[in-house]
């Protein structure tokens, strides 16, 4: 009753007598921002794996054209599930993790503004997937609608159709209040002299995501929720026979889906921020230009959802609309990359494996943008929508994008977690094997789009065999590769490797930096003094 | 090997030709508009390599002069007004410059007036439907016998040894070279959609609504293509093949097809 409000005075005499729990309730229980930043991460961890299982058996399936593994209805399972976890369950809760880790070191914060909320953020996802899951066992099996449950195939879904949206409900349940916690945690526990404006570009690209987060999980919900209703209780939202219409769920469901693959890129924004500049030794190139580009990505994402739809029928303006607006986002993304690249131009670079997977992320994610231009464009769209071509280009922006950037904070913030170095030389040849094998699988890709292979079918017309082989060498190589990154993060916790000063890298700026290595189990308990060495503008 | 990697090249800036292996790009196609949609997707390709050029060429330059290990004292440089403005402005020119063409082709691609032969095509799970309107014309179009073989899973028989496989029906959809066909797509269950590459067309087959899209084949033969989104089971089993012939060949065509039964009858 009396530990239930600390004030500071309290929490001033406190200090230095409780440290963590002990056992399970440490975890159960768990308030302090870095204990469920770590939570989100191992979380993250295994689910990449999880839907990194399913892509093996994707791709072990379309090695050679014939069928030689698993029915076309447990493949269909597959390519539905392998997104839903790796989209809900890999990149989102790993960037969240992220976020609960460094943010509040990062502004010198205590902690998180919601502590017992944060604990619900995360014990909802375990139960989530779970039940997502468990619909692998059920009569009729997975989901197998795809991870964009259109209507109406989605209504065939078996037993699996209410866990489905249950499971789609509980992860928004755990992103908004995420998403909530970090802006409350931003806009008020900053410490006094930072800014908005001196805040690194990890919390700004940060602050951006949750509000594009609090703005569209709640029409996914809603679209699932309708999805739920025309199942069972006699409504007829996507069902034309009762006057409704199929399309209208694709807009709804779209004008979630645009700003969620935005919501799993801006914090790669910022972590890409955070570590060019600290390994090219020079401040990052027009930090406030950063600012309002990743802003205008995040508005302009609202207004081009229709481009995921450009084959169903709609009016020409409609079209153009939506041509223009998406060529548009190439404006702001094209500041980003340059500024990186400017950021990079006369530093005095290493290449450490943090820098390492930033690079390989500016390069790569580079070419995902330009297949994505080529997407927007609806007279050529015609031809790519629905073909390996978009399969391609997204994988390319968020395995290279969104997953090399979360490898790259991993890196790069391990020591300062844990309070040792990792294994450089592996750590290196993780990279390495990653970068090469991503390639190999994805970019063949967009040849196989191009020729005219189409999406989700788990067998193909004898002219796309080749490609599809060498697709699927790469996607083998690049999954056995992750083995090493576990090893290497594995070595690091418990405690091989080298003792890491507070400041890990060679003068980095950020308030991280100031506290030792490992990060002491509360931190910044009085708000910091922000030296102007330390300042982002 | 250098060879092999000079006709690679050579063969990014050539259409892909029909069914051939190792293909990377898409076909020219047979309509005019098709091969409008080629020529752009050429030339938005060309500008995305030739701003990947530029780009990708100043990370390596930096890469290669910019590194500690050359003993490089860093700069101090963050920021620069000029440099904003320049690589906002240019991209937008660069844009421009895309979109007028795509707005052209777009627009023509969706002028559908003075249609010579409609057709209603029906998405079905798992086979398409079709039947020319104000004939009396009308077919299923599944998959061919011996692809629908073949493609049982460890059916014994090499997909290698199936011509076209999975890429065959058994009775393909026949229209007269040069004529503007219209089609009108729907489905009977869920959300198909109709996608020939030759043709340069693909709409979504919506059930309960009707989608509408054109093309006139300047060429006689034989164009393949598959259903393209996600429909269940056999969404990859349910293919589109469309064989254009000579606009006489065509009426005898329609003749030999036209309510069999009325034959039977007469032959009475």
């Amino acid at each position: 009753m009396g530990s239930a409000v600390t004030d500071a005075h309290d929490h001033g005499q406190d200090r230095g007598h409780h440290g963590p729990a002990k056992g399970l309730k440490r975890w159960l229980y768990a308030t302090n921002h870095k204990d469920i930043g770590t939570m989100y991460l191992v979380f993250s961890c295994s689910m990449f794996f999880i839907g990194g299982l399913m892509a093996l058996i994707i791709r072990s399936e379309l090695f050679t054209p014939g069928l030689q593994f698993v029915a076309p209805n447990v493949f269909n399972q597959m390519t539905t599930m392998h997104a839903l976890i790796m989209v809900f369950g890999a990149v989102m809760p790993a960037f969240v993790g992220l976020a609960n880790w460094m943010i509040p070191m990062m502004i010198g914060a205590p902690d998180m503004a919601l502590p017992r909320m944060n604990n619900w953020s995360f014990w909802i996802l375990p139960v989530a997937f779970g039940i997502l899951l468990s619909t692998l066992l059920m009569p009729g099996g997975a989901p197998a609608g795809g991870w964009t449950m259109y209507p109406p195939l989605v209504l065939q879904t078996g037993d699996a159709f209410p866990y489905l949206i249950f499971s789609v409900h509980l992860m928004g349940l755990s992103s908004i209040m995420g998403a909530i916690n970090v802006i409350v945690t931003i806009i008020n526990m900053r410490t006094p002299e930072m800014s908005l404006l001196k805040m690194p570009m990890f919390v700004w690209t940060w602050l951006i995501t949750a509000y594009l987060l609090i703005a569209v999980m709640p029409v996914l919900a809603g679209a699932v929720t309708m999805l739920l209703t025309d199942q069972f209780f006699g409504t007829s939202f996507f069902l034309a026979a009762g006057g409704g219409d199929p399309v209208m769920f694709q807009h709804i469901f779209w004008f979630f889906g645009h700003p969620e693959v935005y919501i799993m890129i801006l914090p790669a924004f910022g972590v890409v921020s955070e570590i060019i500049p600290t390994f090219a030794r020079k401040p990052l190139f027009g930090h406030d230009s950063m600012v309002y580009a990743a802003s205008s990505i995040a508005f302009l994402s609202f207004i081009v959802w229709a481009h995921h739809m450009f084959t169903v029928g709609m009016p020409l303006t409609g079209q153009l609309f939506f041509m223009f607006a998406t060529m548009l986002i190439a404006v702001p993304t094209g500041v980003k990359v340059f500024n990186w690249t400017a950021t990079m131009w006369k530093g005095a670079m290493t290449f450490e494996t943090p820098m390492l997977f930033s690079l390989a992320f500016l390069f790569l994610f580079t070419i995902g943008g330009f297949s994505g231009l080529m997407l927007a464009v609806v007279s050529s769209d015609i031809q790519y929508h629905d073909s390996y071509f978009v399969v391609a280009h997204f994988h390319y922006v968020l395995v290279p994008g969104s997953i090399f950037g979360i490898m790259a904070a991993v890196y790069y913030w391990l020591p300062k977690w844990t309070g040792r170095m990792y294994n450089e030389r592996l750590g290196q040849v993780h990279f390495w094997l990653s970068a090469i094998f991503v390639n190999v699988t994805f970019f063949p890709m967009h040849f196989l789009g191009l020729a005219g292979m189409p999406r989700r079918i788990p067998d193909y017309s004898t002219q796309f065999a080749d490609f599809n082989s060498v697709a699927s060498i790469g996607a083998i190589g690049f999954g056995l590769s992750q083995l090493l990154f576990i090893y290497i993060v594995v070595q690091c916790v418990r405690g091989q490797g080298a003792r890491a000063s507070a400041a890990v890298w060679e003068n980095p700026k950020g308030l991280e930096w100031t506290v030792p290595s490992p990060a002491p189990y509360h931190t910044f308990n009085d708000p910091p003094h922000v030296s102007p060495g330390a300042a982002f503008s | 090997m250098i060879r092999r990697t000079c006709l690679s090249a050579a063969g990014v800036l050539a259409a892909g030709s029909a069914r051939a292996d190792w293909a990377i790009n898409m076909p020219r196609g047979v309509t005019e508009l098709s091969a409008e949609t080629y020529d752009l997707h050429m030339q938005i390709f060309y500008w995305c390599c030739a701003i990947a050029l530029v780009v990708f060429g100043a990370m390596i330059w930096s890469l290669v002069r910019h590194r500690k290990a050359r003993g490089v004292e860093p700069a101090k440089f963050s920021h620069s007004m000029t440099a904003e403005v320049i690589w906002t402005v240019i991209p937008i020119i660069i844009l421009l410059l895309m979109a007028v063409p795509a707005a052209e082709t777009l627009i023509k691609l969706e002028d559908g007036r003075k249609p010579d032969l409609t057709v209603v095509v029906t998405g079905y799970q798992w086979k398409w439907h079709y039947a020319y309107q104000g004939e009396d014309v009308a077919f299923y179009s599944t998959l061919a016998r011996e692809s629908a073989d073949a493609r049982r899973k460890n059916s014994g028989i090499d997909p290698f040894a199936v011509e076209n496989y999975l890429l065959d029906v058994d009775k393909p959809l026949v229209v007269p070279k040069g004529a503007k066909i219209r089609i009108l797509l729907t489905s009977n269950d869920v959300i198909h959609s109709w996608w020939v590459p030759d043709l340069a067309i693909k709409k979504d087959a919506v059930p309960g609504f009707i989608n509408e899209t054109f093309f006139r084949a300047a060429e006689a033969g034989v164009f393949r293509g598959q259903c393209a989104e996600l429909c269940g089971m056999d969404h990859g089993y349910m293919p589109v093949v469309v064989e254009v012939i000579e606009p006489e060949a065509f009426q005898a065509w329609l003749d030999t097809r036209k309510n069999p039964a009325a034959g039977l009858a007469s032959a009475k």
